[in-house]
């Protein structure tokens, strides 16, 4: 499916979100609380079949988080981008960790380095720092005198 | 003609003329201790060195070249660093046990050299049993490995214990069925009666097939018995870190380490004894001309160069095969080699009775 | 660790394999559970060579940046700068000089099949055979022999920059590389002789450690360990980037899925590197090796996202700008940290030499998975 049949098909299914053409692929742009929705009609859709999540990761934008899902199908060999904003003073966001199995590192990677919370994971604790690290280093707000040198 | 026999033989005489009887057996077991412990030093490092010459020779490089010519003081350097070293022990080590496990194993390598023929009438201790004495002594040095692991309270230390144990008492059956279908044929348990007995060809030829198949499970069963690779489940560097001497530092370490090349030497020596006639120099049959002229090597020559080119078989297989797995290792004993064994025992007696052998 | 001790089931131990051990060839931390021999569970502990990279380069500028990515995947800092300088690339819309493609992909593929051979002696002495490693080395010096020469450095070598590549190839470039395609090509069958066909090793990678399909793509694995399992997923062919697409090449499929497969994928993958690099080291075009661009890049504010095929599967680099010198964010989406997450449901019920054997046949590189 192309890029513009896709993003027709996406207004037409989720009329209420923003979907724009980004650089390369669609962006779908919605809250939180619609994200296991989304997934689960991307992923089970025959005809859309999104079934490989190939990039997880977080934007800090100062007033929210943005998560950012990269999907690909790997019968149609077409790609969305999902873009979903969180609250910034209690980040709380489902898991993806039982649809995408490659979720459960990646999210763990984002809650060691973002903070975000993702209800549902299976074993969220830090993987890259160490348990009694304190604070969120990707965070823009993060300081760290000691370990970072500001250029 | 050149014979150790004369030497040792005039050197007791010697000795008989100057002194009592008791003083004699006193001072030539302390001589013999003397050169066993000697000879084991020696043989650690040319093994050693050997070892790594060969794997350099495998390995498309030149290995040890640097400390003396061709790097023959290499191993002496190795060996001094180790001395040198700290005999570090870990916290919460069973510590009797620590520093017991790698005597036994060495004490357990050196009581085998007892009844080997090093050449014509070079021998320490002439039993008949010689053949039952390596099977039984060469047990105990399972124990000494069980005890490294255990005592070193690690568990990379004790799985590599386990895999050794049950790996020893497996194999030990397929090696022992090998040895034995040669004591079928020879009718004696005495190695020199054994070597005598190949005076007109070595029972690797004379004994047909079955043989030659004892042969092979006999050295396959031996390199798994002395823990080499393929079958060096015990230390598997890359799945245990070092196996049942993780733990071990210094010249601990190196006892273990001296005590598998002895071990490797005294199984060739056992192998070339069977198979090919230990010191017995190469004979045919009744080519009176040409057996005169194979006796003229020396024969401890043809002991060290029967043993040696059975060493360099088993560092051959050791730079060139990966390694099993401990189940795939299991199965390969009792699955393959026991069985074929067992019916190669059965051949071989066939063999024996009919007199089917030259 | 006592507190783990203690809730482990009866006949049960915990284990520590690493950071310090042999076969995780790095600082990677395993702990796992075993029963007797058997592994029961297997969790990763990574962060050993965390560096966080992705902060670093949030402070730096988009030409000081790839030099960094160079440190994440040491295996094929090429392919790691390619993917980087394609992102820029492709966000201030650079014309590349045709030369300079096609000395990238030139590189590229020397780098894989470079990182192949070192994953093939490894793998080898994860299985306890100590000499492949050295056949292996023998092939790859040349290679790195031949990078010193072009790039200056062996292993790290920030050779391409946006907008091309940073110097233009060493005089003796041509001629050396034909040398090692002959070479190579007379000394691939000996890896066959040495190692595929040993009755010990094919016991050892045969049915250990498969993966299926759906859950070589659930697991986003990807690269030779997801092409062992039937996933066509070279980015090389499914989005090709540079000039991949004009190129005459094979995606390597296995179907069985276990670590044969996966062994056999890498080892054709670099006859296939070698296809390309004959097509091209003939037709080098004439012309400038880099193109003009601005002292200081800035990117036009947006998301840009590239994915590049790494030897150990694919690399996304995901830049956010602001329209500044420096990235807002910038995320590597790292094939190892994805290929490592499928090792525990490759390794359950296994025993612990199939972990080595099959932790070798995924190819990790630590710094790569930490970034």
């Amino acid at each position: 499916m192309g890029n513009e049949e896709l993003i027709l098909k996406l207004k037409e299914v989720f009329p209420e979100m923003d979907c724009v053409q980004g650089n390369d692929w669609p962006e779908l742009s919605f809250g939180s609380d619609r994200l296991i929705d989304v997934i689960t009609y991307l992923k089970q859709t025959p005809e859309l079949a999104f079934d490989y999540l190939f990039c997880e990761t977080c934007v800090d934008w100062k007033t929210h988080f943005n998560m950012v899902y990269h999907l690909d199908s790997t019968r149609y060999r077409h790609n969305v981008v999902l873009k979903v904003k969180t609250d910034r003073e209690k980040p709380e966001i489902a898991s993806l960790a039982h649809v995408y199995r490659t979720a459960e590192q990646h999210e763990r990677e984002i809650f060691d380095l973002f903070g975000i919370v993702f209800l549902g994971h299976p074993n969220l604790k830090r993987i890259m720092l160490t348990e009694e690290w304190v604070g969120y280093p990707l965070r823009k707000d993060y300081e760290d005198p000691i370990n970072i040198i500001k250029l | 003609m050149f014979s150790i026999e004369n030497i040792t033989n005039s050197f007791h005489n010697w000795l008989s003329s100057v002194l009592s009887e008791t003083l004699v057996m006193l001072v030539e077991m302390g001589l013999i201790a003397i050169a066993a412990i000697a000879l084991f030093a020696v043989l650690g490092l040319v093994l050693v060195y050997m070892e790594r010459k060969v794997a350099a020779v495998i390995q498309i490089r030149l290995g040890p070249n640097r400390v003396g010519p061709m790097g023959i003081f290499q191993t002496s350097a190795d060996t001094l660093k180790l001395v040198l070293k700290e005999g570090f022990m870990p916290n919460n080590v069973d510590k009797f046990l620590y520093k017991l496990a790698p005597f036994v194993v060495m004490i357990t390598a050196m009581l085998i050299l007892a009844p080997i023929p090093f050449a014509k009438g070079f021998q320490i201790w002439d039993i008949n049993i010689g053949v039952f004495y390596i099977t039984a002594i060469s047990s105990i040095s399972v124990i000494g490995i069980l005890m490294a692991g255990w005592a070193s309270n690690n568990k990379y230390s004790l799985l590599g214990a386990m895999r050794s144990g049950a790996q020893i008492v497996s194999y030990e059956l397929s090696a022992g069925m090998a040895v034995l279908s040669i004591i079928v044929l020879t009718g004696s348990l005495n190695l020199n009666e054994i070597i005598e007995s190949q005076r007109n060809g070595w029972w690797i030829f004379k004994g047909h097939i079955p043989a030659l198949i004892a042969f092979v499970i006999y050295i396959i069963a031996v390199t798994a018995e002395t823990n080499r690779a393929p079958f060096d489940m015990a230390e598997a560097e890359s799945e245990l870190t070092g196996g049942f001497h993780t733990e071990y530092a210094g010249m601990r370490f190196a006892l273990f380490f001296l005590a598998e090349y002895i071990n490797i030497f005294i199984v060739c020596a056992i192998g070339a004894t069977l198979f090919f006639g230990g010191w017995m120099p190469f004979h045919i049959g009744n080519w009176e001309g040409f057996n005169h002229v194979m006796d003229f090597i020396p024969s401890f020559v043809w002991f060290f160069g029967k043993t040696f080119f059975l060493i360099f078989l088993i560092m051959w297989f050791r730079w060139t095969f990966p390694r099993l797995r401990i189940d795939q290792l299991l199965n390969l004993e009792w699955k393959y080699l026991l069985p074929i064994s067992m019916f190669n025992l059965l051949l071989m007696t066939v063999i024996a009775i009919k007199g089917w052998h030259f | 660790m006592f507190e783990e001790v203690a809730t482990s089931k009866e006949g049960e131990q915990i284990i520590n394999v690493g950071p310090q051990h042999p076969a995780t060839h790095g600082v990677l931390h395993l702990i796992i559970t075993l029963n007797g021999e058997t592994i029961v569970n297997l969790e990763p502990n990574l962060g050993y060579i965390h560096r966080s990279i992705e902060k670093m380069c949030e402070s730096l500028s988009y030409r000081q940046f790839i030099y960094t990515t160079s440190r994440m995947d040491y295996l094929a800092a090429h392919i790691n700068n390619h993917a980087c300088a394609l992102t820029v690339e492709k966000a201030m819309q650079i014309e590349i000089p045709e030369r300079a493609e096609v000395i990238r992909i030139l590189v590229s593929e020397l780098t894989r099949i470079a990182s192949h051979e070192l994953w093939w002696g490894a793998m080898a002495m994860d299985l306890g055979a100590l000499s492949p490693f050295f056949y292996a080395f023998r092939e790859r010096e040349v290679i790195t022999d031949i990078m010193e020469e072009t790039c200056g450095a062996r292993l790290t070598m920030n050779y391409m920059v946006p907008g091309g590549v940073m110097a233009d190839i060493h005089p003796n470039f041509v001629k050396r590389v034909k040398d090692f395609i002959i070479q190579f090509k007379s000394r691939i069958d000996e890896y066959d002789q040495l190692v595929t066909g040993n009755i010990i090793f094919q016991n050892r990678m045969k049915n250990v450690g498969i993966l299926s399909k759906e859950d070589a793509i659930s697991y986003g694995t990807t690269g030779p360990t997801a092409r062992g399992s039937g996933v066509s997923c070279d980015i090389r062919k499914i989005y090709p980037y540079s000039i991949y697409g004009k190129l005459q090449f094979d995606e390597v499929l296995e179907t069985a899925g276990d670590s044969f497969a996966r062994y056999l994928v890498r080892v054709k993958e670099m006859k296939q590197s070698i296809s390309i690099i004959e097509q091209l080291i003939d037709n080098i075009p004439e012309g400038d090796f880099q193109a003009k661009t601005k002292a200081v890049l800035k990117l036009p504010k947006g998301e840009f996202y590239q994915r590049v095929e790494t030897p150990r599967g694919e690399l996304g680099v995901y830049i956010v700008s602001e329209g500044g010198t420096t990235p807002y964010r910038i995320k590597f989406r790292s094939p190892g940290f994805s290929n490592l997450s499928a090792l525990n449901h490759m390794i359950k019920g296994h025993k612990i030499g199939d972990l080595v054997a099959v932790m070798g046949t995924l190819d990790l590189v630590i710094p790569d998975i930490d970034r």
